[in-house]
């Protein structure tokens, strides 16, 4: 479904990542771990497409289509979705009304007909009960005055509601209190499907407790050192990344020797 | 001055002599006054020089230059009680409707409440608008041939808003057009009264418009002001409010269209116990200036004033708000809240803002806040990322800043008949292209 290879990005005179390649194929969940800095949003973000991202070298193929080539509006149409590490603020902007304003610019891509206040309420109320969000949410402006965890279980929302093909989770985790954390990671455990991948960025084990991946890939300055299992988590919560960037700078030593 | 000497010569026959007296001091007034110029502190960001270099003629008919669909789109027929309409300033009763109407409710031209019942009109009309340092309300004082007169006897309550609809055309040469509207509500009585001013073909042309509002004790007027003139026209439209004990105001003011633009809005609480809220909305594209000048004067005690002003510029629009409020010596226990922000959409479009308070009590609660900010880059990608086009995302934005404005407006059927107009002008102000 998604085949990264030898991408390079840049935010303005800073490479951040320097050669990624990734294949995730359909009903497969990736994680990406690394510590703060090394570039695991910045590939998350370059997915949704962020202006503020160059990519110097490489390329993304999405269900064999070049994903770099299309606007954000596209990706999301053609079913990439991410959830947000800081959901933005929309002051004015009811949550209900762009919701099925952003569900119905999907279905009418899609091809289905659009839905009407009725059967979209039908459509949200047994996601928000999912994820034990309050009713209110729907009417109120986007994100404006949600709690951190609010705000993250928004994102989840949504995305239960725009059923996409790829899910980008950016460090979902953080600012979750553990009740939280496995609400919402049930919520996505939920949408595991065959037909459906999930990418889940985050710097923790924690969450791969609850949303457990088929693979886990860590990210150390922009580039993958290590790939592997589920395991791989486990291990890195037991002895830190430290462990792997001395190893990397071990290998790249021997390489050199 | 010859266009007023043309003016004159247009007022029918057998206008009260005490009209003809204040029109010749309006006369003189205007002319010692002159065109304001931008040394003068109140049109320092406005100049006026297109209007005062331009000829206009005194429109005598610009019917013929009007198609019947024209109007459409600005017709409130169906909301209102009454919709009078005039082409040019001039009444056209054929044009016009008003339904079977209270007992003490008379909505009519202006003109023929002058010349058939003009003592009903003489309390009030050009007191409540002084001209004497106003230079265009001296002139509209002295030119004014038409107008609305509204008048809603003591404790008549009256549902449906009343609509005056100013329409212009360029009758072959810039017309002007000095329009002027007095409504007069009684004690306990309550009215919305709805004044669009709209310039269908895009002509040239000059509309300097004046309306005084009365409130009396626990009246309750909502007065909506709907500026969608031509693109090419100027206007210039002063309100004068003033409000007795306990009487409720709210002023509404949307301006969409003109190539310059002066709104005025003076309100003076002069009983205790008022409440008065000024909301406004402006759209500037193009090379547009759109002005919007307040004055709420604090002049009895115990009354509470509310002001939200915003504004969408886009290309190389300019705005300027002045928002001016008073407080008397007197006016203790004033609470007063003033609030402007403008969204600016593009590099090249500029506002002039300021917030002026005039505080001479000293038990008073008076705040005022003024934002100027561009769109938030942020919360377009965030829209984008869910599926909604680049457009779609500013519309959105757009619409949500000019919401915290129209969500105001009380009149359900209103605020939606202005938000379809809202929408429809977005695209025009917030292109990319």
């Amino acid at each position: 479904m998604l085949t990264i290879t030898n991408l390079h990005v840049r935010a303005g005179n800073r490479e951040i990542l320097r050669g990624i390649n990734l294949s995730i194929d359909a009903g497969e969940v990736h994680a990406i771990m690394g510590p703060n800095g090394s570039g695991k949003s910045t590939l998350a973000r370059v997915l949704a497409g962020h202006p503020e991202y160059e990519v110097t070298e490489g390329k993304v193929l999405y269900d064999g289509q070049d994903l770099l080539a299309m606007d954000p509006e596209s990706r999301a149409r053609a079913g990439v979705f991410m959830a947000f590490q800081y959901p933005v603020e929309i002051p004015g902007v009811n949550n209900g009304y762009f919701l099925k304003a952003a569900l119905n610019a999907l279905r009418k891509h899609r091809g289905l007909e659009e839905l009407d206040a009725m059967e979209f309420m039908a459509l949200v109320r047994a996601r928000m009960q999912m994820l034990d969000m309050d009713e209110t949410l729907l009417t109120r402006p986007v994100n404006e005055g949600f709690s951190g965890g609010e705000k993250k279980r928004n994102e989840i929302f949504q995305m239960a509601v725009l059923e996409p093909r790829l899910a980008i989770l950016d460090e979902t985790d953080s600012g979750l209190d553990i009740d939280a954390l496995k609400i919402v990671a049930a919520g996505v455990s939920a949408m595991r499907t065959s037909e459906r991948a999930i990418l889940v960025v985050t710097h923790y084990q924690r969450l791969l407790n609850y949303i457990v991946p088929d693979f886990v890939h860590v990210l150390t300055d922009g580039r993958f050192v290590r790939s592997g299992g589920k395991e791989l988590a486990l291990e890195l919560e037991e002895k830190g990344y430290g462990w792997l960037e001395a190893d990397e700078v071990a290998g790249a030593a021997a390489a050199k020797a | 001055m010859e266009e007023l000497a043309r003016a004159d010569a247009a007022w029918p026959a057998g206008a009260p002599a005490w009209l003809k007296r204040t029109r010749e001091d309006a006369s003189g007034r205007f002319q010692s006054l002159g065109f304001p110029t931008t040394d003068d502190e109140e049109w320092r960001f406005t100049s006026v020089a297109p209007i005062a270099e331009a000829r206009f003629a005194v429109a005598i008919n610009g019917r013929a230059a009007l198609g019947s669909a024209d109007l459409v789109p600005f017709r409130l027929t169906d909301l209102a009680s009454a919709e009078l309409v005039f082409v040019n300033g001039r009444y056209a009763a054929d044009l016009s409707s008003v339904r079977p109407l209270p007992r003490g409710v008379r909505i009519e031209s202006l003109a023929s409440a002058l010349a058939t019942h003009a003592g009903e009109v003489e309390p009030y009309l050009t007191r409540v608008a002084a001209f004497e340092r106003q230079p265009f309300t001296a002139l509209n004082s002295a030119l004014f041939a038409d107008g609305a007169f509204v008048h809603v006897a003591a404790t008549v309550a009256l549902d449906a808003p009343i609509h005056v609809l100013f329409v212009s055309t360029a009758d072959g040469a810039p017309t002007m057009a000095h329009p002027r509207v007095l409504v007069v509500a009684g004690e306990g009585s309550q009215a919305s009264i709805v004044e669009s001013y709209v310039g269908p073909r895009g002509d040239r042309y000059f509309t300097n418009a004046v309306t005084e509002v009365v409130v009396s004790e626990n009246a309750s007027v909502d007065h909506y002001k709907l500026q969608h003139e031509s693109l090419n026209a100027y206007h210039i439209g002063a309100m004068h409010v003033t409000g007795r004990r306990n009487a409720r105001f709210q002023s509404h003011s949307v301006s969409f269209g003109g190539a310059l633009v002066r709104n005025d809005v003076n309100a003076v609480l002069d009983g205790e116990g008022i409440d008065c809220t000024l909301n406004g909305l402006y759209l500037g594209g193009g090379r547009r200036l759109v002005d919007n000048h307040t004055i709420i004067d604090h002049a009895k005690p115990h009354c509470s004033s509310r002001e939200v002003y915003k504004g969408i510029l886009a290309d190389h629009a300019r705005a300027v708000f002045n928002g001016k409020i008073i407080v008397r010596p007197d006016a203790q226990k004033t609470d007063a809240k003033q609030t402007n922000k403008a969204l600016l959409l593009s590099e090249d479009a500029q506002i002039n803002t300021k917030p002026q308070l005039e505080i001479f009590a000293n038990d008073v609660k008076c705040t005022h806040g003024a934002a100027v900010g561009q769109m938030d880059d942020d919360a377009i990608f965030y829209l984008r990322t869910r599926g909604l086009s680049l457009d779609e995302a500013r519309n959105l934005l757009v619409h949500a800043f000019a919401g915290e404005v129209l969500n105001r407006i009380p009149a359900e059927a209103l605020r939606q008949r202005l938000e379809a107009m809202l929408l429809r002008q977005l695209p025009n102000a917030t292109s990319t292209r």
